[in-house]
């Protein structure tokens, strides 16, 4: 893990990357990141995020500055923003059920080709999808996602990258700590190593390739 | 009565102890309100905690606790939080009791449609499709009408949610089942002839020799 500036973490993103962002509704969103996308005017990104939150929340600043090209998602019906610009074709909308969304995520992480669910079968999210019977029941062969970036935000993280989360802000962040080439990691606490007991370790320090550090 | 308090009034009565249910946004988050407290029941939210609470009182939020809707709640002793693999675990695994969905339409077979309406409005299913293909029980709790149309239909014009039927279907008129796969009147609203229900109905209903009333 290296301890790097907002400004220098993002500079490494180059415009068109696939970007996982962790956080549910904009909670437990690395709100000091997507700023300095924002800032840094990261064009044509690939964003794989469970919601498109609300304009000026979490992942929502990046609608409001138009740019994403490609989203994968559960839900963005709480943005008229991002449903503005699917409507308008100006970014292609991958919808998948939440179950799934994680599930490939995680499979991503894990070294797997992809996860057999039966959410779908026999829906509109079956399209073009190979159905698997495993014992006589019907499942969906929904492939691994990964992206070039993962965008994390935890609660604590120590010294060496250790991370801890808080309530409802966990979400995504830990399976998206797993999926990607390079993570990158806000926290509100940075503390000393054993601060956060082995107990209470979600995400194991190896994974954190950045954490950007505070000020 | 409210019509949407008569059916958060018969849907809580679905509960049982120690059951681990979750609850849909809109009318089925009302249900919370209508469970007796000595019934310990476990309220899970997808964003990942099992004991959801109350909405705090005011100046208690914290950015940290937050139902799906990403509004502030709180937790009750007894809590425990999780990231979403695990909360999805738990829904399409089986082990969620009762899952309380709104619908927009459900069918004469108890096929539910309640993420999308093609050209209009295109918000994504969320967590529903697991809910419903995953959950021990599907409770759908609607209005039985939408501006006089029905939303019991005699099959789905809009996309499913799931292949898998849901259980019960609980409205402001009636309380519907599908024994044998067939929607049949279990109990009628209080004041609500079987007639009322048979006219705002597009499916065809089983009519029980007997149909009690709602139990309030």
């Amino acid at each position: 893990m290296k301890a790097v500036s907002v400004e220098e973490a993002v500079a490494m993103i180059p415009a068109g990357a696939s970007v996982m962002v962790g956080g549910f509704m904009g909670v437990g969103t690395p709100e000091r990141l997507l700023d300095e996308v924002v800032r840094q005017n990261k064009t044509g990104l690939t964003l794989i995020s469970n919601d498109a939150a609300t304009p000026g929340k979490g992942v929502g600043k990046l609608f409001d500055q138009a740019l994403v090209s490609r989203l994968t998602a559960t839900h963005i019906g709480l943005n008229p923003k991002a449903q503005q610009q699917m409507l308008a074709n100006q970014i292609a909308v991958d919808l998948v059920p939440q179950g799934t969304f994680v599930e490939r995520i995680r499979a991503g992480g894990c070294g797997l080709g992809g996860v057999l669910t039966p959410t779908g079968v026999g829906t509109l999210v079956a399209e073009g999808k190979r159905q698997i019977e495993v014992d006589g029941k019907p499942f969906l062969l929904e492939t691994a996602l990964r992206a070039q970036f993962a965008l994390v935000h935890a609660f604590l993280a120590d010294y060496l990258g250790n991370l801890a989360y808080a309530l409802t802000s966990r979400n995504f962040n830990p399976v998206m700590a797993m999926a990607a080439d390079t993570v990158i990691v806000t926290a509100e606490h940075i503390v000393p190593v054993g601060v956060i007991a082995p107990d209470h370790v979600v995400t194991p320090a190896p994974l954190v390739d950045y954490l950007i550090t505070n000020g | 009565m409210d019509p949407q308090i008569v059916i958060a009034r018969r849907v809580a009565k679905e509960l049982k102890s120690g059951n681990l249910v979750n609850l849909g946004i809109g009318i089925p988050t009302l249900v919370a309100n209508y469970v007796p407290s000595d019934l310990k029941v476990f309220f899970q939210s997808e964003n990942g905690l099992i004991g959801t609470g109350p909405i705090p009182e005011q100046g208690m939020a914290h950015p940290t606790l937050t139902d799906a809707g990403g509004r502030p709640i709180s937790a009750l002793p007894g809590a425990c939080v999780f990231d979403s693999a695990m909360s999805f675990g738990l829904i399409r695994g089986g082990h969620v009791d009762v899952t309380v969905l709104g619908g927009l339409q459900v069918d004469a077979q108890g096929h539910l449609a309640n993420w999308m309406i093609p050209g209009k409005m295109v918000p994504g299913m969320g967590g529903a499709m697991d809910l419903v293909s995953g959950a021990k029980r599907v409770i759908i709790a609607m209005q039985h009408a939408a501006k006089g149309k029905s939303k019991i239909v005699a099959k789905c014009s809009l996309p499913l949610t799931s292949a898998r039927p849901v259980h019960l279907v609980v409205t402001d008129l009636a309380v519907i089942g599908f024994p044998e796969g067939k929607a049949t009147l279990l109990e009628t609203a209080p004041g609500i002839s079987v007639g009322e229900v048979l006219a705002l109905t597009e499916a065809e209903l089983a009519i029980p020799d007997h149909v009690p009333d709602m139990r309030l």
